[in-house]
């Protein structure tokens, strides 16, 4: 594939890359830019994290899984490109030197990215900005001394002016409509789709697949859109996790608190609800607080839509209800008070996959369960919603005992698996304890670590 | 004066701007060669057939290495010889390289290692800890026992007696930088290696045998590590040898960098262990005696499980005095990766099980976790430091054991002389308001029923000095050019701790220079030879000192030559503030050392140092292994999930002891970063093998090291001002592992928490995970 981009402020122009040339192998071993660095290859280290910057703002992503066509018409800057044009260092750098934010110094370039980007966009939420950058040296405690110093001096005139890149050269598999990206699809239905490539990047990094077959839909505008009506909220596919969490932080708290968790800063600056969705995770988060919210899916081929309640969409492991040539187009739910409570449950709080996630739409009436939709993730081979439990509760007191009954149907509803995250007893167990704590929190209890503070 | 200062790490300009170089980055020769390794599939069995035909045709590949194919030793055993470069019949682990590719790249590298063909006739494998017991696979003949009076009997004699058995899980290291090496060929066969190790002199000496070279043949570099915490004191073998060995097959530079799931698959960790333990004690809480049994998981091979099990036996008082104890240490061989050093190196292990036993004995005595603590204390040492010590006489470790009054008699027969703990556990308490809180979180405790709070105390006594006594010495190499620019060398590396810095430090002050005019340079095998690892802690201790001799051997020939010059007494040359004062003469620095060069006076020197007064019997246990300890106190403060067991902490006090620090910034550094890391190992970071023996939690996204938002919220670290009452580098103390071992108090602040949901003792694991949490609670409400 041809593209473009910007790289430090440099255009570049390549012919020929292969589709799932990496952007961090790219500047190491072909630019020998080697500030930017492998630690993990799978989007969990930040070690290489960068700067890119288009036309929706500057973000911090991880070079390692981002793919050369993803670029195709935007700014990359790396550690090189972070020091002013006399070599100034940036205001994070010297604040990094200045509280000894650096060790053994193989994070900094990464964490320096991360926190310049926060810097250049005004952030100052720095546990959250670098909770996907590593350090195994620190304890990070100076890092973040750095980063509340930082924020107080201004952004560097040499970063503040922004920059614009050349404009990408036009490809079929890099459809910039949804109507394209049907036509192409269609065209070719075994062609892999990738959105923010936080998955399909492992399969080549760490799967060493072969994927020549690629469309990319980052360049697809109309599957960006977040509509928010009176009535209805439709989220386009390609809308990326961070996206999503602030346009609902102020409609579904506990789901964007539940997001603020998922990934990384730099994941869900590439991480896609449509991606997250479409790929049939058991494991997502998206998919159990969707169903909860009584989502719609969006689904296209060509030009044939239908739609489904996104729990139909889950089949079986690794299958889901989704033609050749078909694509996730959005996702839609009713707009209602908002009663949904989220779950995450990790090993790690910050960038760790759930071993179990539980969301809980519950609406109480005069001491009674009205409604309940409640899915989990974790649970199961695929996202589930815990249907005898919800039966259980329809009608029954909102109260310890009332809920009694609820507590006993999660077994019939769910048998989880053992593995390196959780064992299937404790699974079960904490699942329950998720309704447990919808109640407690319902009367007024601290129910979160952390929400308590010394 | 340049010591004490709190200056930047030497490298921060070049970290935070991408510029630093680690292996990776060195700008190889066009035609340089990437290796990988294909890794057996399963725990254990005998190769039956190697299908390697589509990994030869593979794109780019130039050559493929097995065992049958390596021209000298097939070893890269940091002590034991038995664990081969590559698989020679007998596979023991799943992850153990069988073979080696060589290609154009290391993607092509990687992608080829994956189509080999290995058949294997497997064996049973022993992964767990009670199937090598059984099995009596072990490493030495039995059970190494410790001993100090007659522990059962005390016990027996003992009013109160508490016993159990917990897991004590291991530690992957998550250096951000994985392992690698660089090996360039040279003329005559001697090869050039770059390597990201904490032990260069290891290094040259694997290549050498693995070459069938002499050492001289042979020469390492290592700039900087991008981490360490001791997976680089052997683990680096592998790769370097496997480069050496391409390089003299090929005759081209050979490059090796472990993918991350690589890195954790074939490297070894922290040994886990299980600690059994019973113990005596009187109806005041002060320990009677105490029998600790340690059974240790070393995986397949012997690398350095001995001395890190001899450490935890030796850690296995910490802070207390033990009337009578007796620790006996079982060294199992496991089909699963060689567990090998890691910050504390054992010593954390036989800390944790001290520090369970006191948090059992308090429980069931009743009484305050840090009182019960500052009762079994070992005694106060004894104002104005101590008594100058002849060289260790042989009495010291094969006289009759004296039963000593004064409460200073460790289990292995050493005094113990600096204890400080008392004043410090004071002060930490005091600063960190410790009574006040207890009753804060009590009345928490009281009224809120899902989530409980715990504070946790624990000390650090940490013994320093390498066990293995002939290790604790270094070298240093130290150059003073005309022009007054000073180049600087000793054998000890740089994996971030901030070691160069603080040596360069050292020089400055010796030479009464700015530390701008010490260039520090990378550790050299042909500059500093026959180094030990930068390890144990030790780095600044061994080549601080190496580095001052050196250097005041150099200005005491400036002093004479510039004394003799102008009629004066050398004593009387003083060297400051960038100058050199001699008679009444005032010269720059440059200018003395250019008067030096045209008087034909040598401006460089090597200098020496070995750590005096050590004698260390390890088979009986008994002498003096440590020249010192050093020491430190937290105090950590949690909150517990009791619906899920999810848990945070809150907040840190610590009070530590660097001794008259050589650098207060990265001292602290080193303490903020130990603490962390130390509860990361207590808390999220779980290895989790599965039943035929692969290791599940081999990437960053099932293996959780502490992110950002883990460390405390109110994080307060405070340095015990205090000289080292030994003689060392400006009274300074080592400051590598000791406060790892804070990181203990998080997990006792857990145990703290969860204790008060049900009458019984929580019993604790580690790591102490939400599910661990979780039973650990329905351990204390249902006493099961």
């Amino acid at each position: 594939m041809d593209v473009t981009f910007l790289l430090n402020g440099e255009t570049v122009a390549l012919t020929d890359v292969p589709a799932t040339a990496t952007l961090l192998d790219y500047l190491r071993e072909e630019r020998r830019l080697c500030g930017t660095k492998e630690g993990c290859n799978e989007g969990d280290c930040g070690a290489c994290t960068v700067m890119i910057a288009d036309s929706r703002g500057a973000r911090a992503l991880n070079a390692c899984i981002l793919f050369l066509p993803q670029l195709n018409g935007k700014s990359v800057r790396t550690v090189e490109g972070l020091r002013g044009p006399d070599g100034a260092l940036h205001p994070v750098q010297e604040e990094m030197i200045a509280h000894h934010g650096s060790q053994c110094g193989f994070c900094t370039p990464g964490f320096v990215m991360s926190m310049a980007t926060a810097h250049l966009n005004g952030a100052r939420d720095h546990d959250d900005q670098v909770a996907g950058n590593l350090c195994r040296c620190t304890g990070y405690a100076p890092i973040i001394r750095a980063a509340e110093a930082a924020a107080e001096r201004p952004v560097p005139d040499w970063l503040g002016a922004g920059e614009t890149p050349p404009p990408a050269i036009p490809a079929e598999r890099m459809p910039t409509t949804a109507d394209a990206l049907a036509s192409v699809y269609d065209a070719h239905p075994d062609a892999t789709l990738i959105a923010g490539a936080t998955d399909v990047g492992l399969w080549v990094t760490k799967g060493m697949r072969d994927l020549d077959d690629v469309i990319f839909l980052d360049a697809c505008q109309d599957l960006k859109g977040i509509e928010i009506t009176d009535d209805t909220i439709r989220v386009g596919a390609m809308v990326r996790m961070s996206e999503l969490r602030a346009a609902i932080g102020a409609i579904h708290p506990s789901y964007a608190e539940m997001i603020r968790r998922y990934g990384s800063e730099q994941v869900r600056n590439a991480a896609t609800i449509g991606g997250n969705i479409a790929n049939g995770s058991p494991i997502g988060d998206n998919p159990p607080a969707l169903i909860a919210l009584g989502a719609t899916l969006h689904l296209r081929a060509g030009e044939a839509r239908r739609e489904m309640p996104l729990e139909s969409f889950f089949l079986d492991y690794g299958k889901q209800d989704r033609r050749a040539g078909e694509f996730v187009e959005a996702v839609s739910w009713a707009r209602a008070p908002d009663l949904l409570k989220c779950y995450k449950l990790s090993k790690r709080f910050d960038q760790d996959i759930s071993a179990v996630c539980g969301c809980f739409n519950i609406t109480v009436e005069d001491g009674h369960v009205q409604q309940a939709r409640i899915a989990f993730g974790g649970m199961a081979a695929i996202p589930k919603r815990a249907q005898n439990v919800e039966a259980a509760l329809v009608r029954a007191r909102w109260d310890a005992k009332g809920i009694a009954p609820a507590l006993k149907a999660f077994d019939a509803d769910f048998t989880p698996i053992d593995d390196m995250r959780a064992s299937g007893v404790y699974r079960l167990e904490a699942a329950r304890a998720m309704l447990a704590r919808a109640l407690a929190e319902d009367e007024g209890e601290v129910t979160s670590v952390l929400a308590v503070h010394p | 004066m340049s010591v004490s200062r709190p200056l930047p790490h030497d490298a921060a300009a070049l970290h935070v701007t991408g510029a630093a170089r680690y292996v990776d980055d060195i700008p190889v020769p066009a035609d340089c060669l990437h290796l990988a390794f294909g890794l057996s599939g399963i725990a254990h069995g005998r190769i039956t057939a190697l299908d390697l035909d589509a990994v030869r045709a593979a794109p780019g590949v130039v050559a493929v290495l097995t065992a049958d194919d390596l021209p000298f030793a097939n070893d890269v055993s940091p002590s034991n010889h038995d664990e081969p470069l590559l698989v020679s019949g007998h596979v023991h682990y799943v992850g153990q390289p069988v073979f080696a590719v060589v290609a154009v790249s290391h993607h092509a590298a990687r992608r080829a290692a994956r189509l080999g063909k290995i058949s294997c006739d497997p064996l049973p494998a022993l992964l767990e800890l009670d199937e090598a017991l059984a099995a009596d696979s072990r490493f030495e003949d039995g059970p190494r026992i410790y001993e100090q009076g007659d522990a059962k009997g005390a016990i027996a004699a003992a009013p109160v007696v508490i016993e159990d058995s917990f897991e004590l899980g291991g530690q992957e290291h998550f250096y951000l930088e994985g392992q690698a090496a660089l090996v360039l060929p040279q003329e005559n066969g001697d090869m050039l290696v770059h390597s990201s190790t904490q032990h260069p002199s290891e290094i040259q000496h694997k290549v050498a045998d693995a070459l069938g070279l002499s050492m001289h043949g042979v020469r390492v570099e290592t700039r900087r590590m991008g981490g360490g915490f001791g997976g680089k004191e052997s683990q680096g073998n592998q790769l370097a040898v496997a480069c050496a060995v391409a390089a003299r097959l090929t005759g081209r530079p050979c490059k090796m960098r472990y993918d991350r799931d690589d890195d954790m698959v074939i490297t070894g960790k922290r040994h886990d262990f299980r600690i059994r333990y019973r113990a005596g004690f009187d109806q005041e809480g002060r320990i009677m005696g105490v029998d600790f049994v340690h059974l240790v998981r070393c995986g397949w091979a012997q690398d350095l499980s001995l001395p890190v099990a001899d450490r935890a036996m030796l850690h296995a008082d910490n802070a207390y005095f033990l009337p009578a104890a007796r620790i006996e240490s079982h060294r199992l061989r496991t089909n699963t990766q060689s567990a090998t050093a890691f910050r504390g190196f054992g010593g954390p292990q036989g800390m944790v099980g001290i520090e369970r036993v006191m948090d059992h004995a308090a429980h069931v005595l009743g009484l305050d976790p840090v009182e019960i603590r500052r009762r079994n204390y070992y005694a106060a040492a004894r104002e104005g430091g101590s008594a100058p010590r002849p060289e260790a006489s042989p009495r010291s470790i094969s006289g009759k054991r004296k039963t000593s009054e004064a409460r200073n008699l460790t289990p292995y027969g050493m005094e113990v002389e600096d204890f400080i703990l008392h004043e410090m556990t004071e002060r930490l308490l005091q600063d960190a308001g410790y009574a006040a809180r207890r009753t804060a979180i009590a009345e928490w405790n009281r009224t809120h029923p899902h989530v409980r709070r715990g504070l946790g105390f624990s000390p650090v006594k940490f013994g320093i000095s390498f066990t293995l006594t002939h290790l604790n010495q270094a070298g240093a190499l130290v150059h003073v050019y005309q022009d007054g620019s000073v180049h600087l060398n000793h054998g000890g590396t740089e994996m971030g701790q901030g070691l160069f810095q603080k040596v360069a430090q050292v020089a400055a002050a010796r030479f009464g220079i700015d530390l701008a005019q010490v260039r520090i340079t990378a550790t050299d095998t042909a500059k500093v030879p026959n180094t030990s690892a930068t390890a144990a802690s030790s780095g600044s201790d061994l080549n601080g000192m190496a580095v001052k001799a050196a250097c005041d051997e150099i200005r005491g020939r400036m002093a004479a030559f510039l004394a003799e010059s102008h009629q004066s007494d050398p004593a009387g040359v003083v060297f400051e503030n960038g100058h050199v004062q001699v008679g009444g003469a005032r010269y720059t620095f440059a200018e003395a050392a250019a008067l030096a060069y045209q008087g034909r006076v040598s401006l460089s020197a090597t200098g020496f140092y070995k750590t005096p007064g050590l004698a260390w019997d390890r088979i009986r246990g008994a002498g003096r292994p440590f020249f010192y300890f050093a020491y430190g106190a937290a105090l950590s403060e949690v909150a517990v999930d009791l619906l899920t067991g999810e848990n945070r902490i809150l907040r840190a006090d610590i009070l530590h002891d660097a001794g008259r620090s050589l650098n207060p910034a990265l001292d602290i550094g080193q303490i903020e970063g130990g603490y962390v890391q130390g509860a990361g190992w207590l808390t999220t970071e779980e290895l989790v093998w599965d039943g035929d023996g692969r290791l599940r939690t081999h990437a960053p996204s099932t293996y959780k090291i502490p992110a950002c938002s883990d460390r405390p919220d109110i994080f307060n670290v405070a340095l015990w001002d205090g000289d080292n009452r030994e003689e060392t580098i400006y009274r300074s103390k080592a400051v590598g592992e000791p406060p790892f071992m804070l990181g203990i108090s998080a997990w006792l602040a857990l145990s703290d928490a969860v204790s008060g949901c049900g009458a019984a003792y929580p019993a604790l694991n580690a790591p102490a995970t939400p599910e661990e949490l979780w039973r650990a609670i329905g351990r204390a409400r249902d006493g099961v």
